[in-house]
């Protein structure tokens, strides 16, 4: 209802959310920078939305034979995945990747301690730049509906 | 929502930290202490960590799975007149090397503030989730 009104709110919405998931695997990363064996998770923002918009946008129906955009589910009778972000679309590709390893390490682990924390500081501002458009276009909308 | 789960994996590693910081302590404490009359002196130990799934996909808390003890052989010096030698006049005292101990706790340390600095960060954000559109 009132697309014209919305769409730019719905935007930011779907960029909020994405940026939310960025910021935990950041920190999952950060917790585990120690754990030997572990390869470092990054999401692939611009895929991310690109994946979020296109699954809203879809105005054919999804076939049994066609993965699910949100599940990775191929058949209905599949137990949906919880992760928006893991999962597999049409081409294969996932939004969720595996970082690249900056210098190896004795114990396997791929974390760049230094790359993380940037990130973490990038993804923080963006996420409170998200906040900033969601609540002045909110406004603006509210200010327009109450005339003034 | 997913920003509360960084609540969780944050903990996760720094009450793992924590406990690496304890051994650290643990092997500082026991590093001249010498072996009694059964010959077996204190081994330095050390944390193993475990990554652990915390619900989403995307989310990975760690733990620790064991504290193993140290094969290093113990450090032998010989001292007759001290009262723990053994029949040769050796004494036998633990395998803790102080140097690598002070890295594992500088190590420790850092990790321990950067994830205290995550947790700041996600309170901060949430705090300004909760505001969105006052």
């Amino acid at each position: 209802m009132f697309p014209n009104l919305t769409n730019g709110l719905d935007f930011q919405a779907k960029a909020l959310v994405i940026r939310a998931d960025r910021q935990r695997v950041i920190a999952s990363n950060i917790a585990n920078a120690d754990t030997p064996g572990f390869v470092g998770r990054d999401v692939n923002f611009k895929e991310a939305m690109q994946a979020a918009l296109g699954s809203s946008s879809a105005s054919t129906p999804l076939t049994l034979s066609q993965p699910s955009r949100t599940t990775g589910a191929t058949d209905e009778r599949h137990i949906p995945l919880q992760s928006t972000l893991g999962s597999l679309r049409t081409d294969g590709s996932a939004a969720l990747a595996y970082s690249v390893q900056t210098q190896p390490a004795m114990d396997g682990n791929s974390v760049d301690m230094d790359r993380e924390r940037a990130n973490f500081v990038d993804n923080a501002v963006h996420y409170e730049a998200t906040l900033r458009f969601i609540n002045g276009t909110s406004k603006t909308i509210l200010s327009a509906i109450q005339g003034q | 929502m997913s920003m509360f789960s960084i609540f969780n994996v944050s903990g996760s590693a720094i009450s793992s930290q924590a406990q690496r910081l304890n051994v650290v302590a643990s092997n500082m404490a026991n590093a001249d202490a010498v072996a009694g009359p059964d010959g077996k002196g204190y081994k330095a130990r050390q944390v193993v960590f475990e990554t652990v799934p915390m619900g989403a996909q995307e989310a990975s808390g760690v733990k620790v799975s064991q504290v193993l003890e140290s094969e290093a052989p113990l450090k032998r010096t010989y001292n007759p007149t001290h009262p723990s030698a053994d029949g040769d006049g050796y004494v036998t005292q633990s395998n803790v090397n102080p140097v690598e101990e002070m890295v594992n706790m500088i190590s420790a340390s850092r990790s321990y503030q950067n994830n205290v600095e995550v947790m700041n960060t996600a309170k901060t954000l949430l705090l300004k989730t909760l505001q969105m559109g006052q």
